[in-house]
């Protein structure tokens, strides 16, 4: 029918005629290629940046999740911080610093001449003023789902409930500020370069209202503008403003006290599909993302694309549950360390530079041993363990999560089927219990339901503590075993002001925990981001510290 | 016609108790909860408690429940618990997105889907027939993420016509007045938005689009096969009608009501949120949100997001209905 054919005709034209005028906007005015920026040289340009989400709120003190981070980190500064791509010390905006003889008393002198966004000046009473915040926290702020990072390092509040590391702090004159701890810590420097202790313009704080929590007892909801509009630090770049699920944009800060950024503007955009992140870099709509998946590495290598690695800053294990036998008899637990074959599993389903762990701790991170008890794969040695054990009944539930893919553990099934082989050829018998991750998998994990799992860790901070501290200085239901021999060594080794000493300490430590076994950690992996040719300038960090400031389009 | 409107909208009061009551029970009822999805590999027992303390999960159901009307009574729809954004503003701020995407879906399912069905059937067993049937099962069975690989592989990467993500280039800066940015484009005079906009709802509009092109070209297809054996179009052809006039006064017109019931069902569907597609595309709209709030276990905002939808869905129904009574008055609404 001529009538119906004429849409069709007149729908096909006008689809051509816009894909043909098109194609000329795309590369035009606008810059998102690389390799056509804004001018010839280095300086300048915009650099748009694929992210999995939109941040949750622009306040490090409220939020622990890695795309806020990710933008707090170029808008704010901490006291000190991480060397680009390490995880040692270095200065930030205190200059120097020194402790008291008994470790409680630390003191920090100031970079002078620094000021906020807003204008304000950046001094010892705007540094005090932050830690009183984060410390007189009440109700839901001192929830682990808003300031993690605070009750990770100090613990408590000012309310006591808890106790705290954290005392006081004074303000001696503007580039001085004492921070008093009411014991000693050696953590508490690696702690500080947190994103979570950015030192935020008190006169923004106020003004917005950063602490306003309105709603009821059971429905609080957060009222301020700090964290969604008014995100006012010392930083390289300046918030230019944030339309949630369309994108956030950060200028560069022409103020800044130290080296200035080289971009005019980054541009967040975020992209929650895997795949479509990658189109979009190889469509030249954005110019770099984060959270690559191992498998496109090969090919957007391939295409001219750069890859970059993070050094290993995460740890991928089975755990064991000791309250669930036969998991509370060591031999059994050390015939399962023997049983996997990791390296096999590593080398098959791991990009390159994954490495097979030894330990609950990455070898970039002090503290870590080459004297642990080696475990490699010998499934003769775990069935002469097995048979020595006297266990009879070799039946293990081994959980996995059926629908996640983690830095660690991009695909959890495909290393529960290799280790669940490598257990039935020593005589095992696994019995699967799957579950979604966010419904019902951490759920069990967590209540001590599951025997044997698959988790891991990805480290906060550059301390042996946020690992092996966190898996088991404490006891836990999730390990189902009560080693006060483990967690005093643990306890010591947190405690103790020396670094030399604390090193010790903890390889020590490492060895207790790899002769008990509480679990099997197999694997350290490098996350990778992924960038068009020509962008110059990213140092990737162990713990995501990055900085936009010294990127270039080349 | 008034009267009738009026009391398909009261009886959305029970249809939405009865829903959010449901709902209430059931989302608390699945394995997890906002706690653990918050805090992933953090989560430790203690914590958990103290997130759910801090947001009252850990009190009895039903008590949980009064209090949420309570709330609901004074339009206090809560703060999403993972996004800490108040509900009913960011339901309204994505919609729009949404609705284009909708739009543009409806716009390309409609405008080919209904010569395409119109031509099967006048061509009834020719090839147009065929292909038109072959065509329609394929769309249908096409799973839309796949679809939207290939449309990005053929016509972005391959071709650089129309780009992947998002509604607009994101160096690209717009005045947000409606959020529908094809309004806002024309408001704000910038051709060169309004071009971006168009170019960004191609790819993800026929993504969405094949499904109901295919449904709405069976439709008419069958709708128009069973006019054109009706004994008045046999009466006017042989009065001497052209065979144009007829198509259009007594064929089409009449074969319109089934069309428009399945036009107005999937329009409703698509604004339940093109969750696929919406993720795909990147596209920022309310699919994307409701989809991540059932993941992440976020009571306020799946509780919110799926009364709002049940709302917009009632009314797109009644849309629906009205029409009928404008297309053939044979049909009172009473």
């Amino acid at each position: 029918m001529r009538q119906g054919k004429k849409w069709v005709a007149l729908a096909l034209v006008s689809a051509l005629a816009m894909a043909a005028c098109g194609s000329d906007d795309k590369d035009g005015s606008d810059t998102t290629s690389a390799s056509g920026g804004t001018t010839g040289g280095q300086a300048g340009g915009t650099l748009v940046f694929g992210t999995s989400s939109d941040p949750v709120v622009l306040d490090g003190a409220y939020v622990s999740d890695g795309e806020s981070l990710r933008v707090i980190d170029q808008l704010f500064e901490t006291l000190v911080t991480t060397v680009p791509g390490g995880t040692e010390i270095e200065p930030s905006l205190a200059k120097s610093w020194s402790a008291s003889d008994d470790g409680t008393v630390w003191t920090f002198d100031l970079q002078t001449g620094v000021k906020f966004h807003d204008d304000t000046d950046f001094n010892a009473a705007a540094v005090c003023f932050n830690f009183d915040r984060w410390y007189n926290f009440t109700g839901v702020a001192q929830s682990a789902a808003v300031s993690y990072y605070w009750s990770t390092v100090f613990g408590g509040f000012s309310d006591g409930a808890t106790p705290s590391l954290y005392k006081s702090c004074e303000a001696k004159d503007d580039a001085t500020a004492i921070i008093s701890l009411t014991a000693p810590s050696a953590a508490f420097l690696s702690g500080l370069a947190v994103s979570a202790f950015v030192i935020a313009s008190p006169d923004a704080l106020t003004k917005y209202e950063a602490d306003k929590v309105g709603g009821t007892d059971d429905a609080p909801t957060f009222d301020g503008t700090f964290g969604t509009e008014h995100p006012v630090g010392t930083g390289p770049f300046k918030f230019d403003g944030w339309t949630p699920g369309d994108k956030l944009t950060i200028v560069r800060n022409d103020g800044y006290w130290g080296t200035k950024a080289i971009l005019d503007k980054v541009i967040f955009k975020p992209i929650a599909d895997g795949p479509a992140r990658r189109t979009a870099l190889e469509t030249g709509e954005i110019q770099g993302y984060d959270l690559v998946d191992p498998a496109d590495v090969t090919a957007l290598a391939d295409g001219g694309y750069q890859i970059l690695k993070r050094p290993a800053f995460n740890v991928g294990y089975v755990g064991f549950n000791q309250a669930k036998p036969p998991l509370d008899n060591q031999k059994i637990r050390q015939a399962i360390a023997y049983a996997l074959n990791r390296q096999a599993l590593v080398t098959a389903k791991y990009p390159e530079g994954a490495e097979v762990a030894t330990q609950f701790q990455p070898p970039s991170l002090f503290g870590w041993s080459a004297d642990v008890p080696d475990y490699s794969y010998d499934p003769e040695k775990a069935k002469a363990l097995i048979a020595e054990s006297g266990v009879t009944d070799l039946t293990i539930e081994f959980y996995y999560p059926s629908d996640v893919s983690r830095p660690y553990m991009p695909d959890p099934t495909a290393n529960f089927e290799a280790f669940k082989a490598d257990l039935e050829a020593v005589g095992f018998t696994v019995v699967p219990k799957t579950a979604p991750w966010r419904s019902g998998y951490l759920d069990d994990v967590d209540a001590g339901n599951a025997q044997v799992y698959l988790l891991g860790w990805t480290g906060d901070y550059g301390d042996p503590d946020n690992f092996v501290g966190t898996f088991f200085r404490t006891p836990q239901v999730a390990w189902g075993f009560d080693n006060q021999e483990i967690f005093d060594a643990l306890t010591a080794a947190r405690d103790t002001a020396d670094v030399a000493e604390r090193t010790k300490l903890y390889e020590e430590a490492n060895k207790m925990i790899m002769e008990f076994v509480p679990g099997v950690p197999y694997v350290h992996t490098e996350p990778s981001l992924a960038f068009a040719p020509g962008i110059t300038g990213y140092t990737p960090s162990p713990v995501s510290l990055e900085s936009f400031a010294t990127v270039s389009l080349g | 016609m008034f009267k009738f409107i009026v009391r398909r909208l009261l009886l959305l009061i029970p249809i939405l108790l009865g829903l959010s009551f449901l709902l209430f029970i059931w989302v608390r009822a699945l394995p997890g909860g906002p706690a653990t999805a918050l805090l992933g590999e953090r989560a430790t027992p203690e914590r958990v408690a103290q997130v759910n303390a801090a947001y009252g999960f850990d009190k009895p159901v039903l008590e949980q429940y009064f209090k949420y009307l309570g709330r609901v009574a004074r339009f206090e729809f809560g703060q999403s618990i993972t996004l800490r954004k108040d509900v009913t503003e960011e339901l309204l701020r994505r919609f729009p997105a949404t609705v284009e995407l909708a739009a543009a879906a409806m716009v390309f399912a409609v405008g080919l889907g209904i010569p395409l069905g119109f031509a099967a059937a006048k061509r009834e067993r020719s090839w147009v027939d065929s292909t038109a049937v072959v065509a329609s099962l394929a769309g249908v069975s096409i799973p839309v993420f796949f679809l939207a690989q290939i449309l990005k592989w053929i016509f972005a990467l391959k071709l650089n016509w129309f780009p992947t993500i998002g509604r607009l280039q994101p160096t690209r800066e717009l005045e947000h007045v409606t959020n529908f940015n094809l309004i806002d484009s024309v408001i704000a005079l910038d051709g060169g938005a309004w071009v971006d906009t168009v170019k960004h709802l191609v790819l993800p509009g026929i993504a969405l689009g094949t499904i109901p092109l295919a449904i709405i070209a069976r439709i008419t297809r069958a709708s128009v096969l069973e006019v054109l054996n009706e004994d008045y179009v046999r009466t006017a052809r042989a009065k001497g009608m052209s065979r144009r006039i007829v198509d259009r006064r007594h064929v089409l017109r009449n074969a319109l009501l089934p069309i428009v019931t399945v036009v107005g069902l999937q329009t409703g569907l698509l604004l339940s949120g093109a969750v696929l597609t919406e993720t795909v595309f990147a596209w920022g709209g309310i699919g994307q949100l409701l989809s991540g709030a059932v993941l992440d276990k976020d009571y306020p905002v799946i509780q919110g997001g799926v009364l709002f939808l049940a709302v917009v869905f009632v009314l797109v129904n009644l849309i629906v209905d009205v029409l009928y009574a404008v297309i053939d008055p044979r049909i009172r609404v009473r």
